[in-house]
Formats: C-alpha cells, sequence, structure tokens
C-alpha cells in the first residue's frame, strides 16, 4: 500500500470519527513504548489491533484511557482532547475498558462486580440484557469474582462495562487463553454490541477471531501504526500479515 | 455461685468486664488502623495519639464552651476526622507511591509531635472527665456489679464495629472501597474519584479513634499519653488478626481483650505480655495473620 492510499484509507472520509489519535507517544517510566500512534476510528465500527508481542497494543489502550499516564500527541474522543485528563476524566467521556488481565475483583462478589463501574450517562445495557448475554453469571450471582472460570470472568470482565453508558469499549484480548466455544460466544457478543451501537476497539493476536468481528485492523509494530486493512481486504492481504505477524 | 480453681467469680467476671471493655477500645482502634491500611497501604502510626486527640477535644468541649458528653460523642470524632484529612492531604498523599516505611515514620513523627504538644499544654497529670449523668451508677446482676457506663462503652463499640464492617462488605460504598483496595488504577479508569475515596476513608479511619477517644475519657484519665501506652497493643492486634482485614482486626481486639482479662485472673504477671506472646506465635504459624488474605 502507497503512503497516499494508507494515508486514506486511515483517515476515512465518509461516517465520524468517534476516536481520533494522531501522534500518540508514551512512556513506562523511562521506557518509551509508543512512538506516534495515528488511527481513527468511527462512530459504531470495530477495529483491531494487530501486531507481535510487545508492540505496544496494550500500550495504546492504556494511553487512551490515560493509565499510562506519561504520553504526548492527541487523543481525541468526540471532538474533545483528552490527552491531559485523568483516566476518571476519560472515563466519565463515555470510554470504558476491559483489561488484558481482566481486573476481577476478588473481593467482591459477581454482582458487585458488575455493578462496580459507576453509570456515566444513559445508554447502557440493562441488567436483564446483560444477563440474556451472559447467562452463567446470573447463576453466580454470590459467587467470589475470582472464583469464576476464566470464560467467565473475561464475560464478567465485558458485561460490567456494558451498563455504564460509555460508547467506546476497549477490549484488549478478550479470547486469550479461552475455549473455542467461548471465543465464539464472545465473538457473538462482540457482533451484537456493535448491532446495539457500541464502537469497539480490540486487541488482538488471534487475527482470525479479529476477521471475524472486526471492520478494519490497523498494524502495530514498534509503537506505530504501520498498516490498516479494511475487513473486506483481509484474503487479499494475508500473505502481508503473515509476515507483520511472523505467524 | 461456682468458685473455679478457688477463683471466686466476682474476680473472673470483674476481669473478664475489664477485659471486654479494653477488647472494645482494642477492636474500634485496629479497625481504623485496617481500614487505612487496607486502602492508604499506610501504617498509621498516629492513631493512638488521634484517639487521644479524640478525648481532648471531648474534655475542651466541656470544659471551655460547655458541650457535654453525647454532643461531644458526635463532634470530636468529625474535629479529628477533619484533622486527619488535613494530615491526608498536605502530608500522607504524598507517600502512596514508597515504601510502607516511609509512611510509619511519618505517622510516628506525627504521633511524638501531636502528644509533644498537648503534653506542653496539659501536662501528664491527666485531667478528670465526668461519666454523664444517664450513665452513672450500675447494675446489680447478683455475682457481679456491671457499671452502666462500662456497659455502654461495650454495647456502642460493638454497634460502631458492626456498623462499618456492614458497611463496607455489604454496600456499594463498600464494595468501591474493596475494590479500590485491591486495584486502585482500575477502579479510577471506570470513573470513580478514588483520591476523594482514600481522602475520606482516612478521615473516617482516624475519625473511629477519635470516637475510642469520647468512649475513654470517663474511664481512664485524659492524659496525652493515654494514645501511646494503647497503640502498641493495637497494633499487636492487627497483627494477629492479620493485616487489613476488617472482621480480623474486630474479632481479634475483643478476643484479646478477654484472653488478657482471663490471664490477669490466673497469671496476673503474664497479663501485660500475652498479646504479644499470641502475635509471635501467630507470626510464627501463619504470618498473614489469622483473617489474613493469602494474595
Amino acid at each position: 500500500m502507497s503512503d497516499a492510499s494508507l494515508a486514506q484509507a486511515t483517515r476515512p472520509d465518509t461516517g465520524e470519527a468517534l476516536l481520533h489519535i494522531s501522534g500518540l507517544q508514551g512512556w513506562y517510566g523511562e521506557s518509551h513504548v509508543l512512538h506516534g500512534i495515528d488511527l481513527d476510528v468511527k462512530r459504531g465500527e470495530v477495529a483491531t489491533l494487530l501486531g507481535r508481542n510487545g508492540a505496544g497494543k496494550t500500550s495504546t489502550l492504556l494511553a487512551i484511557m490515560g493509565i499510562l499516564a506519561k504520553r504526548s500527541g492527541s487523543v481525541m474522543f468526540n471532538g474533545t482532547e483528552t490527552i491531559a485528563m485523568q483516566p476518571r476524566q476519560i472515563a466519565r467521556m463515555g470510554i470504558a475498558i476491559c483489561p488484558e488481565e481482566r481486573g476481577i475483583f476478588s473481593s467482591l462478589n459477581v454482582e458487585e462486580n458488575l455493578m462496580l463501574p459507576p453509570r456515566i450517562a444513559d445508554g447502557g445495557l440493562s441488567v436483564e440484557r446483560i444477563y440474556e448475554l451472559f447467562p452463567n453469571l446470573r447463576e453466580r450471582l454470590r459467587s467470589q469474582g475470582t472464583k469464576l472460570s476464566g470464560g467467565e470472568q473475561q464475560m464478567l470482565a465485558i458485561a460490567r462495562i456494558l451498563r455504564t453508558g460509555a460508547r467506546l469499549l476497549l477490549l484488549d484480548e478478550p479470547t486469550e487463553g479461552l475455549a473455542p466455544v467461548i471465543v465464539q460466544q464472545i465473538g457473538r457478543t462482540i457482533r451484537e454490541l456493535k448491532a446495539h451501537g457500541f464502537t469497539i476497539v480490540l486487541v488482538e493476536q488471534n487475527f482470525r477471531f479479529a476477521a471475524s468481528v472486526s471492520d478494519r485492523h490497523y498494524v502495530v509494530e514498534q509503537g506505530k501504526v504501520i498498516d490498516m486493512i479494511p475487513n473486506a481486504d483481509m484474503d487479499a492481504n494475508i500473505d502481508k500479515l503473515h509476515t507483520y505477524l511472523g505467524v | 455461685m461456682f468458685e473455679l480453681l478457688g477463683i471466686p467469680p466476682q474476680v473472673l467476671m470483674g476481669q473478664l468486664l475489664l477485659g471486654l471493655i479494653n477488647g472494645s477500645f482494642y477492636a474500634v482502634l485496629s479497625l481504623g488502623l485496617a481500614v487505612i491500611f487496607g486502602l492508604l497501604n499506610i501504617i498509621n502510626f498516629a492513631h493512638g495519639a488521634l484517639y487521644m486527640m479524640g478525648a481532648f477535644v471531648a474534655w475542651m468541649l466541656l470544659n471551655y464552651i460547655g458541650i457535654g458528653y453525647w454532643p461531644a460523642l458526635v463532634l470530636a470524632p468529625l474535629i479529628v476526622g477533619a484533622f486527619g484529612i488535613v494530615l491526608e492531604r498536605s502530608m500522607l498523599s504524598r507517600l502512596y507511591h514508597l515504601d510502607h516505611l516511609y509512611g510509619l515514620l511519618l505517622t510516628f513523627g506525627l504521633a511524638l509531635i501531636i502528644q509533644g504538644l498537648f503534653r506542653n499544654y496539659y501536662g501528664i497529670s491527666g485531667l478528670p472527665y465526668q461519666i454523664p449523668p444517664a450513665l452513672s451508677g450500675g447494675q446489680n446482676l447478683g455475682f457481679m456489679f456491671l457499671p452502666n457506663y462500662r456497659a455502654w462503652v461495650v454495647v456502642a463499640s460493638i454497634v460502631v464495629c458492626f456498623g462499618t464492617w456492614f458497611m463496607i462488605e455489604k454496600t456499594r460504598l463498600g464494595a468501591y472501597l474493596r475494590a479500590a483496595t485491591e486495584n486502585p488504577v482500575l477502579v479510577g479508569a471506570f470513573g470513580v474519584n478514588v483520591p476523594l475515596m482514600i481522602m475520606l476513608t482516612y478521615g473516617f479511619g482516624v475519625a473511629l479513634a477519635g470516637f475510642a477517644g469520647v468512649l475513654a475519657a470517663p474511664i481512664y484519665s485524659v492524659n496525652p499519653n493515654m494514645g501511646a501506652d494503647l497503640i502498641i497493643v493495637v497494633f499487636a492486634v492487627v497483627v494477629i488478626g492479620g493485616m487489613g482485614s476488617i472482621l480480623g482486626a474486630i474479632v481479634t481486639g475483643y478476643v484479646l481483650g478477654l484472653i488478657e482479662g482471663l490471664t490477669r485472673v490466673f497469671y496476673p504477671e503474664g497479663s501485660a505480655v500475652v498479646i504479644f506472646v499470641i502475635m509471635a506465635i501467630v507470626l510464627l504459624i501463619k504470618p498473614e495473620g489469622l483473617f489474613g488474605r493469602t494474595a
């Protein structure tokens, strides 16, 4: 892909970008991990960040959320610059994260975990709807959060950010280490959330899973976005992807 | 009435009551320490000084502006809590990213300063504080005489401990607190104002100390060293119960008070050290404490 066509593809001229990131740099202490991330995610779209381990995918999500505190560049959400904001202010604008380690609280039961994130706006899913999506959770409301299976913990981690009214969901490797049947359930859930109007940024190692849910794929390498592949062109670019991901 | 090993029941019951009273103070104070340690990661060595301050604030309210015991039971904890919030905002909040040791040293220094100031102005002989008239006198239970005020101390401490436990373990506010104790970054990323929670938690923890101080004022003389004498035992209680465990702090507080009372009956020479002997044994067998969560 030429620079010009990449620039055109990463700056879609149709639809409104809910999230517009340009020149995002980030550091863990002295360690410089993001070297200028540029990407756009349109309203209602699912976008994936693909890349090798250590490429900067998780760091990008943490930087969007403000958890990676030392950051520069620009992260525009819904037309507002958030680069100088605290994580709690960013959350209040309508962004929610499902972290890679899932972040289920062991001193809270399932229901308390589910109800923990405060409502920040109208338009979240009702608890009843969440139980329809994840019937397992309803049966285990009184269990300690970390006593759930890995798949159930992942569902709980996703479920709890659906009721808050956040419009942009950051999902960090939701399928990691899970059985195929659970991966399929999470895939169905992501498609349903998209249909419900959520905008999603997904970090994935598994590009086959990514291709089944996503509208476009950003390839991250050494803290930069080096390519963007619309999902429709996935097959044509499969060799290139293999090279990027080293699989 | 029965006699046990040649001990008259009046003596036994009397010491058990005394143990329960001491246990009430251990429980309320170690509860505050546990709440603070859980969320702030600060070992609050100023706790004894703030307990003493609670007693002094009650004394000052009465002697300077004529506010009696019952209003002081609410006002003094609020005043001590507000003072704690000033300490947290101005000093403690700068230490959260450092090792426990820094918080311990800072609060230990604060304790010395606060105690020194009170010693300077009020001496060490102790000031009297009358039992409120509604609670003077006592009940003859047949086998022992139960002073009303002491019964009140036990009841009040149980109510406060239970209320605090309920708030932390069973309410939505408590869920925020427990979650922030585990992972403050993620709770912040959900939009919760964690620094505000930390500030109010410290204020609440030291208000508990202030409350215990008011309860203590009519029993022990109000003097600047009253907290320093107690705090070492309370720390042993916290270690035995398990650092940061709410239920552990409460149960261990009462039980150790009773054990101390029993020791005073059967082996008086050991009563001053029995808690520390138990602490050593617990640390050897279960270093995380009896109620401690293994990470």
